[in-house]
């Protein structure tokens, strides 16, 4: 590509590249293809799909795109056939063949592949017609559908780097801000402060040199709208970060990337080459005197390098651990100079802000929340997936609108939002209408967006349990409160889980919790408590069953519970049998087998084999 | 392991002998070698004017980092909230089982290391157990024995004279 000397000039290139998009004729099969559809074999799919365009010399007449994650993972991997935006599921590599004759050359729908609503069994055909799909509004994240997400001209197509022309051309850096103020925009990294204060603040220090961030770091476990930010639409995140060099007046950003994400890693370090060889990004960008350059940076597996501060120190290349605030970062972050950082999901709001205006977007959302947020839907739930809705939508309508409700008939019993600095909410908060003020009362927060659907076979001390383990592993030791604090608590819920606890034990976490939140100095410590009051709070009775009758009424915690075989439906398969380690299963066929207690590992083998509920946990 | 004194320091050079530059630089000798080994963490101190304390710091703080030599395989489970609630535990427990190692070790014939990690970001599918960069979605306690042996015969053919 050749470098791009003005804004006008890339208004046309632009043209150009929406212009072939729209004179395009041929039939488009996408294919999603990020990190999880990869994994389910999408890549096969796409490679059987080329092969057969090729052996029937279709290529004038079919394209096969491959783009990042559209979202529905549960489908994946999933085609959506352009124009008639047909949607297909689970799609194989030896569908290939019949997908290019009956749909694209005689124009037929191939029923088995066709997504049914888990809820009323009905089949959808389009794109439009899965429930998943109409509550939602992907401003942010459709474009991942649209386009390659290794090729700028497909980002110029449907609008890339257009803001970026319109900022540069026409906007002061102040102008930039007050839109970015107006649109009401908060980060979407966790703690949900206003953008555009952020970046005024960053803005009016006085300094040599300032830095941009992006906090790709997403470590929340549960969250991975991040990811597929960057897998999908990598261009969008970096225009948002040069938009936001050029407001606050930076020269420099840094990527800041979790190790654990290759994909994401490629795909931005390959846009960040395109843009400077489109004249984007670098030296006098389109021919402005604006020039601005972006690093990357790779994580090593700590949870608290996404706190702004370790951060920094992190890119330093130092032990991550976090410092007192003020000074915040703004006025002296990264090697001490004012430093701006914000989160992926941020970063790609910007773009949109600036063209299609901070009035329109901040009527999207409630009083206190713009815009939209993604969330990563996940755990026992339908339609797992990353869905985008506006702020103030409700947990039911995302729970089972969007997600269509709990698998294989079981209850709801919680969602955790917020991650490990978030909390649990039950059936009752189900109405609640989500933003950032309304989640922190109800004891939970917005965090990065991770939402963990819980069914009644969740035992919620254990999941306290899981999340007091996570946070003293990666306590950074600093504060004393936190690093023993995490540590004591996560012994006494183990005690409780263990069938030990003690009635005074409810107190002792209690007490515990306040003194981890007063006296740490960083957003882990602070909020390290949460997840164990949110579950005090609404599962109390989950608490009591173990200390007073010792017993895991969901039966998972391992002291407190036992399998048997349930006589009646035993039809003696022998499936259990085979599949237990221990031989502690003994029998013949057609005849009700016999558990062995003194011998069972309690390993569950033999009750994910068990096709008849033949297998009893109590 | 045999350490080449060149290698180590042509990936300290690429990084212009920056200080700064610690965790890109250990991130690359790590990759070469599976592990930091301590001669080439020595090398690097010196040319980097860093001393082994923070070195060692630095190297024991973030987990990816690890100070003994790995397995010839990593399989890696993932503990993430979403795992979790779709029996990522009984998975680990599984492959602790199955390779007769607790999770942060390697076995003694040197072929598996085991690991876990918080999180890969392919929610939706978990649990998820990640082998040597290949993914593998919705494991199943059956599931993990067919996938270790699929890497392990791969080993052995791999070992077979031609
Ligand atoms: C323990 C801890 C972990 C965090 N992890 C992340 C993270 O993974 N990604 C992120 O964007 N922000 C994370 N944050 C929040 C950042 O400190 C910071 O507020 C954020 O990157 C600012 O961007 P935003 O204003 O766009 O949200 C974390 C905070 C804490 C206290
Ligand atoms: S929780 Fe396992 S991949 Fe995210």
């Amino acid at each position: 590509m050749h470098q791009i000397k003005s804004p006008q000039e890339l208004r046309e290139a632009a043209a150009e590249q929406k212009r072939q998009r729209e004179a395009q004729q041929k039939a488009v099969l996408t294919v999603s293809a990020g990190t999880c559809g990869q994994a389910r074999g999408s890549l096969d799919v796409i490679e059987s799909l080329r092969k057969i365009v090729k052996e029937q010399s279709l290529e004038d007449r079919v394209e096969v795109k491959l783009t990042g994650c559209h979202g529905f993972c549960e489908a994946e991997p999933n085609i959506i056939i352009q124009p008639q935006n047909i949607f297909y599921q689970h799609v194989k590599p030896n569908d290939a063949a019949q997908i290019i004759e009956d749909t694209i050359l005689n124009n037929q729908i191939i029923e088995k592949l066709l997504y049914k609503e888990p809820t009323s069994g009905k089949e959808a055909i389009k794109e439009e017609d899965i429930s998943f799909y109409t509550k939602q509004n992907r401003l942010v994240l459709g474009d991942n559908a649209l386009i390659e997400p290794t090729q700028l001209n497909e980002y110029f197509s449907i609008g890339g780097y257009l803001a970026l022309a319109q900022v540069l051309e026409d906007m002061e850096p102040e102008e930039v801000i007050t839109s970015i103020l107006d649109a009401g925009l908060r980060g979407r990294g966790g703690a949900g402060f206003p953008t555009g204060r952020k970046w005024k603040l960053t803005r009016t220090v006085e300094a040599d040199k300032k830095y941009i961030i992006c906090n790709a770091d997403e470590g929340d476990p549960g969250a991975y709208m991040d990811r597929s930010l960057m897998e999908g639409n990598p261009h969008r995140v970096l225009e948002g970060m040069i938009i936001g060099g050029y407001a606050i007046g930076a020269d420099e950003g840094f990527v800041y990337i979790r190790d654990e994400y290759p994909l994401a890693l490629k795909h931005i370090t390959r846009a960040i080459e395109q843009a400077e060889e489109a004249g984007v990004l670098g030296e006098n960008i389109l021919g402005s005197s604006f020039s601005f350059k972006v690093n990357i940076v790779k994580g090593a597996g700590a949870f608290v390098c996404g706190e702004e501060t370790a951060l920094m120190r992190s890119i330093e290349g130092k032990v991550g651990e976090p410092r007192q605030r003020p000074p915040f970062p703004a006025v002296s972050g990264l090697w001490k100079r004012p430093t701006n950082i914000n989160n992926v999901e941020t970063w790609a709001n910007v773009p949109l802000i600036i063209l299609r205006g901070a009035q329109w977007y901040s009527e999207i959302g409630t009083e206190g929340s713009k815009g939209t947020k993604i969330f990563s839907l996940v755990g026992k739930i339908n339609n797992t997936g990353l869905v985008e809705v506006p702020m103030g939508i409700t947990l039911r309508e995302i729970i089972y609108d969007i997600g269509g409700g709990i698998p294989g008939g079981k209850q709801f019993k919680a969602v955790q939002t917020g991650g490990p600095s978030g909390g649990c909410l039950p059936a009752e908060k189900l109405d609640l209408p989500i933003d950032y003020e309304s989640l922190t009362q109800a004891g939970s927060i917005m965090g990065s967006g991770g939402m963990i659907v819980m069914d009644e076979d969740t035992c919620m001390v254990d999941v306290s349990k899981y999340f007091l383990n996570f946070l003293r592993d990666e306590s950074c030791g600093k504060c004393l409160s936190c690093r023993e604090g995490t540590q004591r608590m996560w012994e006494v819920v183990s005690d409780i889980c263990d069938g030990n606890g003690k009635e005074s034990d409810i107190q002792l976490l209690e007490e515990l919790a306040v003194a981890v939140k007063d006296a740490s100095m960083c957003g882990l410590g602070q909020t390290a408590a949460n997840p164990v009051l949110s579950t005090l709070r609404y599962f109390r009775e989950e608490y009591d069953a173990p200390i007073k009758d010792q017993r895991c009424p969901a039966g998972v915690c391992k002291a407190l519970i036992s399998y048997s075989i349930v006589a009646e439906n035993c039809t003696g398969c022998m499936a259990c049998l085979k599949a237990c380690p221990e031989g502690a299963i003994t029998g013949v066929l057609k005849e009700v087998h016999v558990l062995n207690q003194e011998k069972c590992i309690k390993c569950g083998a033999c009750f994910e084999v068990c096709k008849f509920d033949a297998i009893k946990i109590e | 392991m045999n350490v080449e004194l060149d290698k180590v320091k042509s990936f300290v050079d690429k990084h212009a002998c920056d200080p700064s530059a610690l965790i890109a630089i250990l991130q690359d000798i790590q990759a070469e070698y599976n592990y930091l080994p301590r001669r080439a963490l020595l090398v690097l101190s010196q040319m980097i004017k860093t001393s082994m304390v923070d070195i060692i710091g630095v190297a024991t703080f973030y987990s990816a980092f690890s100070l003994e030599p790995r397995g010839e395989h990593t399989a890696t489970v993932c503990m993430g909230t979403a795992c979790h609630v779709r029996g990522g535990p009984k998975i680990l427990e599984e492959f602790e089982r199955n390779l007769g190692i607790e999770s942060g070790h390697t076995t003694e014939d040197k072929q598996f290391s085991l690991e876990t990690v918080a999180c890969l970001g392919c929610c939706a599918i978990g649990p998820v157990v990640v082998v040597d960069g290949d993914y593998h979605a919705q494991v199943s306690i059956r599931k993990v024995e067919p996938i270790l042996r699929k890497y392990q015969t791969k080993e052995k053919k791999d070992d077979a004279p031609n």
